[in-house]
Formats: structure tokens, C-alpha cells, sequence
């Protein structure tokens, strides 16, 4: 029997006491993760905490399962929330509107329509199809990637309130005004053709209509699956990484080479970002261990912003639909975007 | 009847597909099964979100990955 099932033929006190169940287990589990990993690895196997093993293999552990805590919960509320709003309800909203307006409409419809990266291409026919202009379809398609749910998790949790506000604001701002920028470019002869040929037929199908509570927990849980299992090798790769920098890289290493006397520290940051292949869940584990080793805050949220936003598979796949400059223009102007973020945030932050 | 699997080829279409077929062997059903990749095509049945399922022309499913029983109950539906 379905989860949606299970759900749909308990009483409504069983599913409280279900649901409360779920939480309680959850914030336990949170909570005795420092003390285990502590008692194990220092206690039992007699490691120190001040050495380079036992202080690496400590993050290893204790982050490792910190994060995938953190993804579970987080994953979860965000796909429930997110099976509320769809594509298509950003489009009807979208159209009609102006630049400017819409490209702030845009920039926060992308973060919380629930988008997979396949289906950016027939989005972006939807959208160009339905009148919403070339600049707010991209101030769309910049942020829905650039500020992404999982990003926000892990920033939050290892991180707290102000750098993911941060994170989420500097995001807002880039979409905004790169899709200005590049719907102020008259960029519409570097889209191709078939773009502006293609009609949507029949009935636009709201992919979220029809759905009760149960199948909504239903999503969520097989959204938590579907993407641990995508993840996991990134997540893996990142925490060791982590753990090894954690552990043994020499304390000035990083700061001696993107520390804040090195002005082009972001920079260089961001043009590494942006051919690393990966997604927040494994540059995250990554960012904590070199905050650790005091690099600024300014640039490791360029660096995850070039490494999640600029990533050369969407580039791929938006080049069924975008010609070549336009696409280069994109990554200019968005990854400009990220350089000056960085930047601020880095003269801004103590 | 005939099933369309609407998706450029990623991940979820080929589960959708996979899914599809569970269902379809579990009812018995009479069914032919096709991909359809070409995103003109997609976008002529209204789909914005891949990847969807097309019943004998009428979408009934798209931006997400469903379980093989719900995907049964649609093609329930659909051939009652």
C-alpha cells in the first residue's frame, strides 16, 4: 500500500500523532548526533579532538549525517510546500506583465516554483509562448537554480539566519537585474527560431491540480529519496574533501591565497566555480571546512553560486533553445552579477 | 489505448516510462507505448512541465514522477 494511501485511510488523530511522531524522532536524532559522534570517536576509540585524524574524521561523521538530517527535513517541507504552486501558475502570473515588475515577480516565482532542469526548455517555449518577455523569462530561469532550496538548508543549518538571508537576497538581486540586463540587450535574434514558432497546444495542464493531502506526502517523501539517491556521490566527495581540508591543510593555506589581502580572491573563485560540476548538497560541506580556515564569506558564497548556477549541463541543455551568444551572454552577466555580490558581501561582513 | 510518455529524456521520463509499464503489465492491458521527444510535439498537448503522460490524446499527468499505482488508477480511470 501507497504512503498516499496509508495516509488517506488513517483518522485524522493518527495522522497528528503520526506526523508529531516524524518531528520528535527527527529533532532527537539532531541532538544526540554531536554527543555520539563526541563519545564514539573520542571516548571509545580514544581519538583527539585537537588532532588531524581525529579532528577530520569528526567532520567527516558528524557532518555527514548533520546534512542528510538536514536535507530529509528540509527536502521534505519545501516539496510539500512547492506542490501548491506550478509552472504553469508562474506563467499564468507572469504574463501580461512588464519588464521591471516582472522581473522581480520572476526572480521570486523561480524560487519557489518546484522546476526539475529538464523541464527548462519547454518553460522557457511556455513562457516566451504566452508573451512574458525574454529578460523575465530569464530573471526566472537565473534564479530557480541560483537560489536553491537545498543551498538555503544547509546554509541555514551550518551557517544560521544571517548568511542564508543573505544568500537568498544577493540571489533575488543577480536575477533581477541580469534578466534586465540581458531583456534591455534585445536579445530575442539570438533565440532560436522555432522558439517563437512553436504554439502551446490544447489545455495548459496545471501539473499540480487534483492533489489531496496524502498525495502530497507522498511527493515529499519520494522527493527526499529521489534526490538523496542523485546526490549522494556529490555529498559524499564533498564532506571528505571537507574532512580533509578540515583535518590537514595547513592552517594559512586558503587565506594565504583567497584570503581577504588577495583582491582578486573572488574572482578566481567564481571562474573555478563555474566548470566544477556539482550542486549545493556537495559544495556546502566544502564551504564550511574553508570558512573554517577563514576564508571570507563573500567569496565562498561566489564560489557556490558560480559552482550551482553556472553549471555546464543546463548550458547544454538551454542551448536547444538559446544560440551560442546569447548563452555566453548569459553566463557574463550572471556571473558578473555573482563577482560583485561577492565582492560587497566580502567589504560589507567583518 | 495508446500511452505517450512526453520527456526530452532525462531521469523522470525514463521512471515514467518504466512506471508506465509496470502499471500496464499489473491491469493486462491491451497498450502500445511511446516516447515522445521532440519539444514541439510536447508543447502541442499543453505540457510545460516533463514530464507528462498522454492517454489515448488526453494528458492526464505531467511535471512529476508518480507511483505505479497511481499511474494504474489514472489508466483506470481513463479506459473505464
Amino acid at each position: 500500500m501507497s504512503l498516499a494511501a496509508v495516509y488517506r485511510a488513517s483518522t485524522p488523530t493518527r495522522r497528528w500523532v503520526g506526523s508529531a511522531g516524524v518531528v520528535v524522532v527527527w529533532f532527537a536524532l539532531y541532538e544526540v548526533n554531536l554527543p555520539l559522534w563526541d563519545w564514539i570517536l573520542y571516548d571509545v576509540l580514544t581519538l583527539s579532538p585537537t588532532s588531524q585524524l581525529g579532528s577530520g574524521v569528526h567532520f567527516f561523521f558528524y557532518d555527514s549525517v548533520k546534512i542528510v538530517l538536514l536535507l530529509v527535513g528540509v527536502i521534505f517541507v519545501v516539496t510539500v510546500l512547492r506542490s501548491f504552486m506550478s509552472v504553469e501558475r508562474t506563467r499564468a502570473l507572469l504574463g501580461g506583465k512588464r519588464e521591471g515588475v516582472g522581473n522581480v515577480l520572476a526572480a521570486g516565482l523561480g524560487v519557489i516554483t518546484p522546476f526539475c532542469s529538464c523541464s527548462a526548455v519547454p518553460a522557457f517555449i511556455g513562457f516566451v509562448a504566452a508573451g512574458v518577455p525574454l529578460g523575465v523569462t530569464m530573471s526566472f530561469l537565473i534564479a530557480s537554480p541560483l537560489v536553491n532550496e537545498v543551498a538555503i538548508a544547509l546554509l541555514f543549518g551550518l551557517f544560521g539566519l544571517g548568511p542564508t538571508l543573505l544568500y537568498v537576497g544577493a540571489g533575488l538581486v543577480i536575477a533581477v537585474l541580469a534578466g534586465f540586463t540581458l531583456g534591455k540587450l534585445k536579445l530575442e535574434r539570438w533565440v532560436e527560431p522555432f522558439v517563437f514558432e512553436t504554439r502551446l497546444g490544447g489545455q495548459v495542464i496545471d501539473s499540480t491540480a487534483g492533489l489531496d493531502p496524502g498525495d502530497r506526502v507522498q511527493m515529499g517523501v519520494e522527493e527526499v529519496g529521489s534526490i538523496l539517491r542523485k546526490i549522494w556521490p556529490y555529498l559524499l566527495v564533498g564532506i571528505g574533501l571537507g574532512a580533509a581540508i578540515h583535518g590537514w591543510a595547513p592552517e594559512d593555506f586558503f587565506t594565504r591565497y583567497a584570503g581577504e589581502s588577495n583582491p582578486f580572491a573572488v574572482l578566481i573563485a567564481v571562474l573555478v566555480g563555474i566548470p566544477l560540476y556539482s550542486n549545493a548538497a556537495g559544495i556546502l560541506p566544502l564551504v564550511d571546512a574553508l570558512h573554517d580556515k577563514g576564508l571570507p564569506m563573500g567569496t565562498l558564497l561566489a564560489f557556490m553560486m558560480a559552482v550551482v548556477a553556472l553549471s555546464v549541463p543546463e548550458m547544454i541543455l538551454l542551448r536547444r533553445v538559446l544560440k551560442p551568444r546569447l548563452i555566453a551572454t548569459f553566463i557574463a552577466v550572471t556571473g558578473s552579477g555573482i563577482i560583485a555580490v561577492g565582492y560587497l558581501f566580502n567589504a560589507v561582513l567583518p | 489505448m495508446n500511452i505517450k510518455i512526453l520527456g526530452p529524456g532525462c531521469a523522470n521520463c525514463v521512471t515514467l516510462e518504466r512506471v508506465t509499464r509496470e502499471a500496464v503489465a499489473e491491469l493486462g492491458l491491451e497498450a502500445e507505448i511511446e516516447k515522445v521527444t521532440d519539444y514541439a510535439a510536447i508543447m502541442g498537448y499543453g505540457v510545460m512541465s516533463t514530464p507528462g503522460l498522454v492517454v489515448d490524446e488526453t494528458v492526464v499527468l505531467s511535471g512529476r514522477v508518480p507511483t505505479v499505482a497511481k499511474v494504474r488508477e489514472l489508466l483506470e480511470a481513463a479506459s473505464s
